[in-house]
């Protein structure tokens, strides 16, 4: 027995005697929140997934590095017709895919066909949860080698920023061919990384591609680590197992800012944390009611000391990472029980107990039990008798999404979207009212916003557009059918090896420009 | 021998068989879907009705087991929904990363909870026995994800001796001490629980050897105590220790959930708790099937073993 303790006790010591943790040189380590889905850029919805495919794929156009504002990619340049009916797409001409295949008009429309046409032999490599993006697209024609035109069944201005996005990107027809449903395992794409490798809960690894079209990639390779435990993941950064980190805890954020030996990044993100209020029954039918919530909730607090600065206080549905569509005259509802109070007395209502639905975690939610727990409280100063129920995140969506009635009075959502369209048409219609298919649970409906949403939507001017979603923003933060909390800025910290690392406000991580000493 | 063996194994399966009803209905009962983890916010119930229709779920349940259990029958596990892969793919990338944390954690919680267990009996009530009890008792309550993190922040953030997560280097290594190495912090944590109640159930099953008459006629004749001890006592408490092990073989596999999860070991546990998330139920029926058969060859071998060393039960 003897003998054998101190083997086990001597197979320890040796194995634990090497320097560990160390990243090697030129291959940048990312840790992220989980193991990609897939890496088919059609098949996934996750930021997490879209954080690898960003490097691998590239779309016609793009978002300029650090805006929400669209630039050439694969096409030089391109028209939309008078109507916005048919846009029409010059392709660069020197492009070739991973797998060496060229990049032309037929990739491109292989690539919408596959995602829209159920008859097209490569549709069954799906499903295609967010072809939805592309659904108005009635056509896709090759006119010649490198001109590629999308006949739309009707105007929609938000195409170009969905082109930009990475539901966008471009696909290899030979490789979707060869591998069929596991090109999900064997992307092929024309960015500036290739695919090299998926370990299953392991790693993902791309490697530079040598043959990119633009300015070659900076580190030799990028290894995506899922470390699904945040407490795990603080770990592996302090240890050196990982030289960049996203979606850092809050509570951590402090501690790297301190040590010399990381460099912390945030960003604004598209990303509005809201409460939405039942407008159909109960207290929140009045605007009094819901205009005092607003002022009730200490949103500085929320952001501050619930989320550690991680985030901003929201004025509206529209999120300020929308710089070209945003109201700057819009200032938040400020914190003031007086007024709230004010409100509520003038309003006249007795029964103020409302539901509170609220998640234990999920996409974009942030600390959603803290932050409840403090709207409840913040609530309750005032005169609210705030229950507070508590779901799984997909628990909580299956009671959300169908609509509140008869069921809560306020429930948590977040959301972020790569147009300023998207948030409001989904969620702020009447016609989005969950019964017609929409996300809008809470029943808001004012005529005016739904016709400026329509109107915003049909024209392709850029700054027509941007004037209704600026009224939009004026006039739905007056009717308050939600407590407008809060605009994530998305953070990420770097060992101080690292250099040339950004944020984008789409949330993707484009790692083309950085290197690692 | 080898009648009992058989009969053992066809009893497994109405068990395993009823498992997988169990598990499918209760997929099935929680709220939530497949589509609503793909579609995450963008879940309109049209998109929902869309994805469940190309994934087969809009027909009813009944239908949707029976399509399962032939395809199994047919050693197809299904795909998917979620991770777009085959189901026996992804267990087969994680069933074996499982068993060489769950096997390392049961050598090293039989070894240690056995050696423990037996120093405090024949130590009864002395401070040997009771500073070994003290440490028995503390593993068997303290919680073991949070033990994990704290190992991670001693060993991986201060000292940097030993990585904090993963099952290999991510780049480079991949060899045997490699693997060791980051072996060395999941297995002892997940040992820990187990060791404390193989420790406990040691002591008592030696103390009660130690109290029979073949033991005081072994003393009486003036063997060692060593010999009394190691020969006689052991050999007779063993017998009984060896279920005990089996059932512990059982709870370090349902351990490696938490584990596996926190140390981000890429094993069934940490896959299971993804699936159920997602409601990916033919990943979660997939990895339940494995675990549960593992399971009950695991008991089957800790019986035959017991049978073997205990001529009582041979017959």
């Amino acid at each position: 027995m003897k003998t054998l303790l101190r083997g086990v006790a001597l197979a320890v010591l040796l194995a634990a005697s090497p320097a560990v943790a160390q990243t090697p040189p030129n291959v940048l380590v990312v840790g992220q929140i989980a193991e990609p889905q897939s890496l088919d850029p059609h098949v996934v919805t996750a930021a997490n997934d879209f954080r690898i495919l960003i490097n691998v794929f590239e779309g016609l156009v793009r978002f300029a590095e650090g805006t929400l504002e669209v630039e050439p990619a694969l096409a030089t340049d391109w028209t939309i017709s008078e109507d916005g009916l048919v846009y029409t797409f010059n392709l660069r001409d020197d492009v070739t895919f991973h797998d060496g295949t060229p990049f032309n008009a037929e990739a491109v429309k292989f690539t919408f066909d596959r995602m829209l046409d159920e008859d097209h032999p490569y549709y069954d490599t799906g499903p295609f949860p967010l072809s939805f993006f592309f659904a108005d697209i009635a056509e896709t024609t090759v006119v010649d080698e490198f001109t590629v035109e999308f006949t739309l069944s009707q105007p929609f201005a938000p195409f170009m920023s969905n082109l930009a996005g990475t539901s966008g990107v471009i696909v290899s027809p030979a490789a979707v061919a060869e591998h069929g449903e596991d090109f999900g395992r064997n992307p092929v794409g024309t960015g500036p990384f290739r695919f090299e490798e998926w370990a299953s809960n392991t790693r993902v690894v791309v490697s530079r591609n040598d043959d990119y079209w633009g300015e070659p990639a900076g580190v030799e390779a990028v290894v995506f680590r899922p470390v699904t435990d945040a407490n795990t993941r603080v770990a592996e950064m302090l240890s050196g197992g990982i030289d960049v980190m996203v979606e850092v805890p809050p509570d951590n954020v402090a501690m790297f800012s301190d040590d010399p030996g990381f460099t912390v990044h945030d960003a604004v993100g598209p990303h509005v944390w809201y409460v939405m209020l039942n407008m159909l029954e109960g207290p929140f039918t009045d605007v009094r009611v819901r205009q005092a919530a607003n002022y009730a909730v200490n949103k500085e607090s929320l952001v501050n000391d619930v989320l550690q600065g991680t985030a901003d206080v929201s004025a509206g549905p529209i999120p300020p990472a929308f710089n070209w569509a945003y109201n700057e005259n819009v200032a938040p509802y400020p914190y003031d029980p007086d007024r709230a109070r004010e409100l509520l007395q003038e309003a006249g209502i007795d029964d103020l107990s409302v539901t509170f639905y609220v998640t234990e975690g999920g996409s974009g939610m942030l600390d959603p039990i803290p932050m409840g727990t403090a709207i409840q409280a913040d609530l309750a100063a005032v005169g609210f008798d705030v229950s507070i129920e508590t779901y799984e995140w997909n628990t909580f969506l299956a009671n959300v999404n169908p609509g509140l009635e008869g069921k809560a009075d306020m429930a948590q959502m977040a959301w972020m979207t790569s147009d300023p369209d998207t948030l409001p048409f989904l969620t702020l219609r009447t016609a989005a009212w969950p019964d017609a298919g929409g996300f809008n649970s809470s029943y808001y409906s004012n005529i005016d916003v739904d016709e400026m949403l329509d109107q915003a939507r049909m024209d392709t001017d850029p700054e027509t557009r941007a004037a209704l979603y600026r009224d939009v923003q004026q006039v739905v933060h007056d009717d308050a059918p939600w407590i407008f909390v809060a605009n994530w800025k998305q953070n990420a910290v770097t060992t101080s090896n690292v250099e040339g690392f950004a944020l984008q406000p789409d949330f993707n991580l484009v790692l083309k420009g950085v290197t690692k000493n | 021998m080898t009648g009992y063996i058989i009969k053992r194994l066809l009893s497994a399966i109405p068990v395993i068989i009823g498992l997988s009803i169990i598990v499918f209905a209760i997929m099935a009962l929680i709220p939530g879907d497949p589509a609503l983890a793909i579609l995450g916010s963008y879940a309109t119930p049209e998109n929902v009705a869309r994805i469940n229709r190309d994934l087969g779920l809009d027909r009813p349940l009944y239908e949707q087991y029976f399509v399962w259990i032939t395809n199994l029958l047919q050693g197809d596990f299904g795909r998917s929904f979620i991770l777009n892969r085959p189901v026996i793919d992804e267990i087969m990338d994680r069933f074996g990363a499982t068993l060489i944390l769950a096997g390392t954690s049961l050598v090293l919680c039989s070894i240690f909870g056995i050696l423990a267990g037996v120093v405090s009996a024949v130590r009864q009530f002395g401070w040997t026995d009771r500073i070994v009890t003290f440490f028995v008792l503390i593993g068997i309550s303290t919680p073991s994800f949070w033990l994990g993190l704290l190992f991670i922040l001693i060993f991986a953030v201060q000292w940097r001796v030993l990585p904090a997560s993963g099952m290999y280097s991510v780049y480079g290594g991949g060899d045997l001490p490699d693997l060791l190495r980051h072996l060395v912090l999941p297995s002892i944590t997940l040992a820990i629980v187990a060791t404390g109640v193989i420790a406990r159930l040691t002591r008592a099953a030696m103390l009660e050897v130690l109290r029979q008459d073949f033991v005081r006629t072994a003393r009486a004749k003036g063997l060692a105590e060593r010999k009394v001890i190691y020969k006689h006592a052991f050999k007779a408490a063993f017998v009984s220790i060896i279920p005990v092990i089996g059932i512990q073989a059982g709870f370090v596999m349902g351990g490696a959930v938490y584990i596996e999860t926190v140390f981000q070991w890429p094993g069934i546990g940490a896959m299971l708790v993804n699936a159920i998330s997602t409601r990916d139920i033919l990943l979660v029926q997939g990895g339940v099937l494995v675990v549960a058969v593992s399971y009950v060859l695991l008991n089957l071998l800790a019986d035959v073993a017991q049978a073997l060393l205990d001529p009582r039960l041979k017959s």
